[in-house]
């Protein structure tokens, strides 16, 4: 049994993977938004198996958490949000999609050599996961860089946070469960903030392109 | 004996069904649309006028120009009879295996472009630019697609693969999700489906495989609608054998073929819903958008075989 | 009759010698020197080629010591399975090319016929020497009288001042190479001052030395195949010479080099590091990409064709990079089977690139032109020229059941075997080399598309097209020779792989035959019946028959009625030649998704303009960002040192004086 749990949290590993580099190469922000809620059921997925093998009654809270939290109630406001900023158009991207993609290739082979010693130390049950959440928070992070608005750049970090707490279960079976809350509040105060950072930039400039920030600076 | 059977069922059967295949998703997605559609038999009917019909040819062509229908027809009918549908026992499988099943798609599209160039005309040698563009990133990406399933196979060879699959003890292969994406990215493509090409319209912005034939008619038309139902059936079948094999025989007795064949009808009708749906869902991109979707295609096979390599399964 | 192998190559090689010194003496006599001296030279070729069959069958290693040259420097000779294998490459190659030769040099083209008989022997025969060279100083020997030969056959019409300078550019990188090669045997002999192969094979170098010597080598022999970034004098050479001698430097002359480095990293060096390996094969993958995407934007038939051979040379390389890794790794069987993939497409595009040259050298006599945009149709007015084109065509898109699939289809299948190797690392990369392989066949095949179809489909683009005829009959049986081969190459390639047998067991211990044809002749079978197998024969079958049984059902079952008509072309009342893709059309896709690649002069018309224009040139970045840069800093230093020269006797007898003392000077100090 415990073969098929290995292979389905390998596959989950591998949904994740391909969801971030489906968000590196989206380009409208509604299907981001839904591409990041189904990230987090993947997490979810991923987390509620190891709970099973390992049968640590924690791991199924957090997946409970993650579940209300980054599948349901962040996705909700962040469509809010794009309905209150009435920012549903299409982002080009800084640089073209097929070559961001290069670029998250070597990104991906970069990540899993770094991960290739510390998950021979680790004694999880699932080694090579840890190379592909390094490599989806490296992707999440090029994925922020590349957009030009801000609400992208905000599920950008969000994903990142999503491709943590996937480390975190798969390589040492979750964080304490103080910890893992905390993080979570974290998160969700982010968002809030996140929030009101944006209405107030649309405000202010009529726009979330983020280039006008450069404006702020003192000449 | 069963060998031979099993080989001559596999070539009888994708002549047959293909454009039954075709009628089927026209009909899915005329119901999509609020419309009663013509029925899952009109692709034979289409092709019954044609051979009837006679056939007009540009007295600027070539021979090259009247040999490539039968040479088209060639090719898809060898691609279908090394895919294994409904058996692996096919001797003919050992003559060609993923690569080269990869460069007979290659050869068929290198004959249409051609012969749409022979005649001179600007849609022809505008349809015969974009198929080869279609072209030099699809086939890429589908060679990744196999060369993923084939790491998992340890063998070229598609009936081994298959068995490799479907026989030996049940896996999960995350390497597949990729090349399953990958593989529906091409499929679309090379079967020129929305969002690459539209097969209902003859609009010059747009279309693709319809350029390369304009200059067909009667018996050569016909061969050519032909072939590129067969094409759709062996891109089908060879989702089927790579993702959901299944159901597929090892050896062609009469008892496994029992179970075979409804099963691989059943997975026929599911794709040509789900390739009606999608293709009903989705809007034409931009000629332009289309290398970026291929590419998007080829890069995915390319982190599938990564992703086999890395995940050491 | 047991005349040893390496004597009957000698008598071929002294054949070309006398055939083109006799060309000398019928300087002008044109009709002798084309009808009769380039036929000899073509059987010569023929009978090498036999003796290499010969040779690669006995298995013996023969040697030789010809007392030519310097006294106490005598020319060691020898010959192994590897030098056969080449030698095959030339004889083959070779006849078909003289043969066309024959009928293709016209009276009255820049160089005397007779001068010209004379370098193309000449460079026949220094290829040949190069390969059975087992010193140093024969090597260099012949190596530097094919540059010098094939300099002077580029430059046959000499009194266009663009060839000129085509032809010094590649003189100039070829013998940046030379020098680079003589550093190499430097380091080989270890400070022994024996400069023999044999005593090469003895030495026992430090790893630092080993790599030096293989880097060395990388850089001489690249410079002379055309590797990134000293590729620049291919495209530029290739189109300036005339056609077979394009053929020959394209099929033959760059595969000396793929010899070269073979010789070099396989034989002489015993020493395996993986990163060797590694250099070659991202250098050969670079190289291949950046070949094809080049090739697809070319509007100019023969620097397209020049483009397409840099990518094949990238994909040899490849294949050589990857037979490196194993063999460092010790997974001989492995580095037999893409050494075999290597060998195999050296004498596959030998054949077909020649036979794609040469067509284009029959299109050039027939209409006088080389620029795509003024071609077309031409498959009506020249169906030979044109139906053996489409061959080579077929071959080099990498398609079955041809040659150029064959050794694609090794190539990949070694590719595949790589997750074995024991470093992570490398075989992260090896999905990545594997998706470039494959895309680069891919892009071969719209390069080709574009080649074949402007040329030969459509309508004419020019009017004076419809004069355009087939070649005579030299040319057709030397075209319709390499054809053959690539055709039989592609169907039997079981009979090569015999062949290459023993080269691979000469070079990594391990033959691949004996298991390719495990399951017959027809069926190639690298590894296993259950790993891969690919059977052409089949194949062409295959598809045959069932063109066959569908052309005679269609005409039982209904009609075979046709009618003839203007062409439809969507209706459109108006229409001319001209609305056709253009080679710059063609190449626009390609143009827009890898424009990083391409350094872009582009002119469009405005609105306004009365008389609209466009055009685009395409060129090299390569040029712009590495060679140009070096150019203009050794303008500066010899603008400087330019200064010194005065003009005037006393300053110089100043600068002499003053050397002297610095040297008298120096020498007792080197002495304490």
């Amino acid at each position: 049994m415990t073969t098929l749990s290995i292979q389905l949290v390998n596959l989950f590993a591998a949904f994740l993977l391909m969801l971030a580099f489906a968000m590196l190469a989206q380009r409208r922000v509604l299907s981001l938004v839904n591409l990041y809620a189904l990230q987090g059921l993947t997490v979810v997925a991923a987390t509620t198996v190891v709970a099973h093998v390992t049968h640590q009654q924690h791991l199924y809270y957090s997946a409970g958490l993650t579940l209300a939290l980054k599948v349901c109630f962040i996705p909700w406001i962040l469509h809010r949000l794009i309905k209150r900023l009435n920012v549903r158009w299409d982002v080009e991207t800084l640089i073209n999609i097929p070559s961001t993609m290069l670029v998250g290739i070597v990104l991906v082979v970069f990540a899993f050599n770094l991960a290739l010693p510390i998950s021979k130390l680790s004694s999880s049950v699932v080694p090579g996961t840890l190379g592909i959440a390094l490599a989806c928070v490296l992707l999440s992070f090029m994925m922020m860089i590349t957009r030009s608005k801000a609400l992208p750049q905000v599920i950008g970090f969000l994903a990142m946070e999503n491709a943590l707490f996937f480390a975190a279960t798969s390589a040492t079976y979750g964080m304490p469960m103080v910890v893992e809350l905390g993080i979570a509040l974290d998160v969700l105060v982010g968002v809030f903030i996140l929030g009101v950072f944006l209405f107030q930039i649309s405000e202010q400039f009529e726009s979330l392109d983020i280039h006008h920030l450069e404006n702020l600076k003192e000449d | 004996m069963t060998k031979v059977f099993s080989q001559f069922i596999s070539i009888v059967t994708p002549i047959l069904l293909a454009p039954m295949l075709l009628g089927w998703v026209n009909q899915v997605r005329a119901w999509l649309a609020n419309r009663s559609g013509a029925g899952i038999f009109q692709p034979y009917r289409m092709l019954h006028k044609l051979f009837n019909k006679d056939s007009v040819m540009a007295s600027t062509a070539s021979p090259l120009f009247r040999f490539v229908p039968y040479l088209m027809f060639g090719c898809m009918l060898l691609a279908n009879a090394i895919i294994p549908t409904l058996s692996t026992d096919l001797p003919l499988a050992s003559a060609a295996d993923a690569i080269a099943l990869v460069g007979l798609f290659a050869l068929a599209r290198i004959f249409i472009s051609l012969a749409a160039m022979d005649i001179g005309t600007a849609f022809g040698t505008m349809g015969a630019r974009r198929e080869m563009l279609v072209g030099f990133l699809a086939e890429p990406a589908l060679l990744t697609v196999l060369f993923s399933a084939s790491l998992i196979g340890q063998s070229t060879s598609l009936t081994t693969i298959v068995e490799a699959v479907a026989h030996k003890h049940f896996a999960i292969y995350p390497s597949l999700v990729f090349a399953g994406m990958a593989f529906i990215l091409v499929f679309l493509a090379e079967n020129s489906r929305v969002p690459v090409d539209n097969p209902a319209t003859h609009l010059e912005l747009t279309m693709i495989h319809e350029a390369l034939i304009l200059e067909y008619s009667g018996r050569h038309l016909a061969l050519m609608e032909w072939t590129a139902s067969l094409k759709l059936f062996a891109y089908s079948t060879l989702g089927i054998a790579l993702f959901l094999p299944w159901g597929i025989a090892q050896k062609a007795t009469p008892s496994s073929l029992l179970v075979a064949l409804p099963s691989l009808a059943l997975k026929l009708t599911l794709i040509g819903v789900v390739l009606a749906v999608v293709e009903t869902f989705s809007a034409k991109l931009r000629i332009f958008r289309v290398p970026e979707f291929l590419a998007t295609a080829f890069l995915l096979g390319v982190i599938g075989m990564l992703t086999h390599i890395l995940l050491g399964t | 009759m047991n005349i040893p192998a390496i004597d009957l190559v000698l008598w071929v090689i002294s054949a070309w010698m006398t055939v083109g010194l006799l060309g000398i003496v019928a300087l002008h006599k044109f009709a002798l020197v084309s009808r009769i001296f380039f036929p000899i030279g073509a059987l010569a070729g023929l009978v090498l080629a036999i003796v290499a069959i010969r040779a690669l069958g006995s298995g013996k290693v023969e040697t030789k010591r010809l007392a030519l040259g310097l006294p106490q420097l005598p020319f060691h000779l020898r010959l192994d399975a590897l030098s056969a294998f080449f030698l095959l490459v030339i004889g083959l190659a070779s006849f078909g090319i003289s043969l066309f030769a024959a009928g293709y040099f016209r009276a009255g083209e820049g160089t005397a016929p007779g001068l010209l008989c004379l370098e193309f022997h000449f460079f026949l025969a220094s290829m040949a020497l190069v390969l059975i060279a087992d010193d140093a100083y024969a090597f260099m020997v012949a190596w530097e009288s094919m540059a010098l030969a094939s300099y002077f056959l580029v430059t046959a019409n000499h009194r266009i001042p663009k060839i000129r300078a085509a032809g010094f550019l590649y003189l100039l990188i070829a013998h940046i190479g030379a020098i680079a090669i003589l550093l190499c045997f430097g380091v080989l002999q270890a400070n022994t001052g024996d400069y023999t192969f044999a005593n090469m094979r003895a030495q026992n170098l430090s790893t630092f030395w080993a790599s030096a010597a293989f880097l060395l080598a990388v850089v001489g022999f690249g410079a002379k195949a055309g590797v990134l970034p000293l590729h620049v004098w291919l495209p530029e050479a290739h189109p300036a010479a005339p056609s077979p001698v394009s053929a020959l430097m394209s099929g033959v002359m760059l595969k000396m080099a793929i010899y070269g480095l073979l010789r070099v990293t396989f034989d002489l060096l015993h020493l395996h590091i993986w990163w060797w390996g590694v250099i070659v094969l991202v250098i050969g993958l670079s190289t291949a990409i950046f070949g094809v995407i080049f090739a697809s934007v070319q509007v100019e038939m023969k620097r397209l064709l020049a483009y397409s051979s840099i990518e094949n040379i990238g994909l040899l390389f490849a294949a050589m990079g990857l037979a490196l890794l194993f063999r460092s790794y010790g997974m001989n069987a492995f580095a037999a089977l893409a050494l075999t993939a290597c060998l195999f497409h050296v004498l596959g595009h030998a054949l077909f690139k020649s036979l794609l040259f040469l067509t284009t050298g029959s299109v050039l006599h027939a209409t006088g032109e080389r620029n795509l945009g003024r071609l077309g149709g031409l498959i009506r007015y020249m169906p030979w020229v044109a139906w053996l084109a489409f061959i080579g065509v077929l071959a080099s898109s990498g398609l079955p059941p041809f040659s150029g699939f064959v050794s694609e289809w090794l190539l990949l299948q070694s590719f595949l075997f790589t997750p074995g190797l024991p470093q992570p690392f490398l075989n992260m990369l090896i999905p990545i080399a594997t998706a470039s392989i494959a895309l680069t066949a891919a892009l071969a095949g719209y390069a080709m598309v574009k080649f074949f179809g402007v040329i030969f489909l459509g309508q004419p683009r020019e009017e004076k097209l419809s004069q355009a005829h087939d070649p005579g009959y030299f040319e057709k049986i030397g075209m319709a020779w390499l054809a053959l081969l690539t055709i039989g190459l592609g169907l039997a390639p079981n009979v090569l792989l015999h062949l290459i047998d023993p080269v691979t067991k000469g070079l990594v211990g391990v033959g691949l035959s004996h298991r390719a044809s495990a399951n017959g002749w027809w069926l190639l079978t690298p590894t296993s019946m259950v790993r891969a197998s690919y059977g052409p024969l089949y194949f062409l079958i295959g598809v045959a028959s069932t063109c066959a049984i569908a052309f005679v059902l269609v005409r039982l079952l209904y009609h075979a009625r046709l009618r003839r008509s203007a062409p439809w072309g969507g209706g459109h009342p108006w229409r001319n030649s001209r609305m056709q893709d253009t080679a710059e059309g063609y190449g626009q896709p390609i143009r827009q998704i890898f424009e990083p690649f391409f350094h872009l002069d582009r002119h469009l018309p405005k609105p306004e303009d009365t008389a609209p224009e466009y055009h685009v040139v395409v060129s090299d970045k390569f040029w712009e960002g590495v060679f140009m840069p070096i150019a203009r800093a050794t303008e500066y230093v010899s603008a400087k040192v330019g200064k010194l020269q005065q003009g005037r006797i006393a300053i110089y007898l100043l600068y002499s004086f003053v050397t002297l003392l610095v040297i008298l000077l120096l020498v007792p100090m080197a002495t304490r």
